[in-house]
């Protein structure tokens, strides 16, 4: 399903340590290593805190690695500066998770859409209004909103601004932080509804974080379930039944599902996840794991191929 | 007789209803879900029961009873009697609701001595033992935390530890697990359930997932646009209903092995 030639943007070796009070080291991410492919969405699902979207700023040079390599094309964007680091903003766009702290609230929407065309003076100030129209248009906005500003906006319209704005530069890659997180379940659909839509027509790469597995599941080409800072299985978003690693079982059983048998009681691990300052020297995630082995709490497992595009990394399958 | 009724009601802020003949009724130990999409009045409804409801919004029409007395007409003294023993409430974000300023200990001793007549050192034992019940291990440290150094999973239990501390008979949820990771929704959600076991709590749950809402409820009540759309038990709402905007809200919840957009 995954050509290694569609590969558009690579994260090699991706680690980011911040320094914490008391002289200790929060490991943020621990060797990160995922591949996005040209037109598919890769899903980035995991807890609060296990370094989501750590990892995705750096795509959008938001923050620096401390050590490790992004190649956007085979080029390593992490090494860019001044006007070159400027331009390559164009390529890859992100869509926060609440439009309304992200953009200026004294903007109108017109305004809030068309800046990143006028700073990369891809149009004059006189074509604002049409390209306005056509943007919203494209995220099934009435062109009329470009008057409106933030406020009067309901969650879902803001989202869609966002969207308009992102995809305004035609990137090759947008990133999405939690995009529907704080949305009813009901706009969420729509949400991805569009995402999908506008995914199909322009051939976008999309990196989605998202801590809800069912929702991530549903669009996604390809996931990775990162857990204290490294991932632990990457596979295809039709197979997530088939997730073997016992935090991606975990991350299932507590899917709110219609479909499921509410006699059962939910499942889910109990306890919340360690502070990473603190993460167990062997499998981050033994501490949790009700098939915690005594390999798991000295010796750290690697990602090891256990399917096609599926790789997971845990003690129970070596 | 019934522990809530809720018969008719219009509620209004300033001179537009806001919430038109909403009528429910529930008895002991039962659990029932508001359902809909923001701005369908939901919250205005379990805020108009407990006696919430924010500035200028009143009950114009209609009546609601707690165990056969109308609330309506509570004064302040009345209302500081029921709350808390007779009915509490849970916010979406508990630690929104606590002073930021104050340490949770010094706002959970403050809660316990205005409903009991007892020393400092006995409330903070007493609730060290709530929230150690609530599976907040090590409660000693929660109650010298400010609420910004909790996670929002452990807000939340601290939140219910509050609401349950004399065991009342009715337990509202705003939106309980809405602003939580899935897994913290999945463990809260449970705790939920295990305290109508353990005490026999009715709970009205507040939420915008009928996923959650068809997994705690007995009954589940549809709202849109401040009117009631759809109602009936959860296998009703799931099976049988042929209710448009029902089968909407139940087409948006994602579902493993369900519906994909790729």
């Amino acid at each position: 399903m995954f050509d290694e030639k569609d590969v558009i943007l690579e994260a090699r070796h991706v680690s980011r340590i911040f320094d914490a009070a008391g002289g200790r080291k929060l490991v943020a991410n621990n060797d990160i290593n995922l591949k996005f492919y040209k037109g598919k969405t890769l899903g980035l699902v995991g807890e609060s805190g296990c370094g989501k979207s750590t990892f995705m700023r750096f795509l959008v040079s938001l923050d620096k690695p401390t050590s490790g390599e992004i190649l956007y094309h085979g080029k390593d964007i992490m090494k860019l500066k001044g006007e070159k680091l400027r331009l390559n903003r164009q390529n890859i766009q992100m869509v926060f998770q609440d439009p309304a702290q992200s953009f200026n609230p004294k903007m109108k929407i017109r305004d809030v859409v068309c800046e990143p065309l006028l700073n990369f003076k891809r149009i004059r100030p006189s074509e604002k209004d049409a390209t306005a129209r056509r943007l919203l248009e494209m995220v099934e906005l009435h062109g009329d909103f470009a008057d409106r500003y933030m406020q009067n906006m309901s969650g879902g319209q803001r989202q869609r601004v966002g969207i308009a704005r992102a995809i305004a530069l035609e990137p090759e890659i947008i990133v999405m932080d939690e995009a529907t997180s704080a949305l009813d379940v009901s706009v969420q659909k729509t949400i991805i509804e569009l995402i999908t839509k506008l995914q199909r027509e322009k051939n976008i790469t999309i990196g989605f974080i998202c801590h809800d597995i069912g929702l991530v599941q549903s669009f996604a080409h390809q996931i990775a379930v990162m857990y204290l800072g490294n991932i632990v299985e990457v596979l295809p978003g039709e197979d997530i039944d088939k997730g073997m690693h016992p935090y991606t079982q975990a991350l299932l059983g507590s899917v709110f599902d219609i479909k499921m048998d509410f006699s059962k009681k939910i499942e889910s691990i109990e306890s919340e996840a360690p502070s990473p300052l603190d993460v167990p020297p062997g499998c981050p995630f033994c501490d949790r794991c009700d098939r915690c082995m005594d390999i798991c709490r000295q010796v750290h497992p690697t990602l090891k191929k256990v399917g096609e595009d599926h790789e997971v990394s845990c003690h129970l399958y070596e | 007789m019934a522990l809530l009724e809720i018969d008719n009601i219009t509620i209004s802020y300033g001179n537009r209803p806001t919430v038109t003949d909403f009528s429910m009724k529930m008895n002991e130990g039962q659990i029932i879900s508001l359902v809909g999409e923001s701005g369908s009045g939901k919250t205005t409804v379990i805020r108009a029961a407990f006696g919430l409801l924010p500035g200028g919004g009143k009950v114009t029409a209609g009546d609601i009873l707690f165990e056969g007395e109308s609330v309506l007409g509570f004064s302040k003294e009345k209302w500081r009697k029921l709350r808390g023993r007779g009915m509490s409430m849970i916010f979406q974000d508990s630690g929104a609701m606590m002073n930021p300023t104050r340490r949770v200990g010094n706002a959970f001793v403050e809660y316990i001595r205005t409903h009991e007549n007892i020393s400092k050192a006995e409330a903070t034992k007493k609730g060290i033992e709530m929230l150690e019940r609530m599976r907040l291990p090590d409660g000693g440290n929660v109650m010298k935390s400010y609420p910004f150094q909790l996670s929002g999973g452990m807000r939340q239990r601290v939140g219910i530890a509050m609401g349950m501390t004399y065991a009342p008979k009715l337990l509202l949820a705003d939106e309980p697990t809405s602003a939580l990771d899935v897994t913290t929704q999945a463990q809260i959600v449970r705790q939920m359930m295990e305290l109508r076991e353990q005490y026999g709590t009715a709970i009205v749950v507040v939420t915008h997932n009928l996923g959650v809402a068809c997994y705690m409820s007995d009954y589940i009540i549809v709202m849109k646009d401040g009117r009631i759309e759809d109602q009936g038990s959860r296998d009703y709402i799931l099976h049988e209903s042929g209710n448009a905007y029902t089968k909407k809200l139940l087409d948006a919840v994602p579902s493993i092995g369900g519906t994909r957009y790729v």
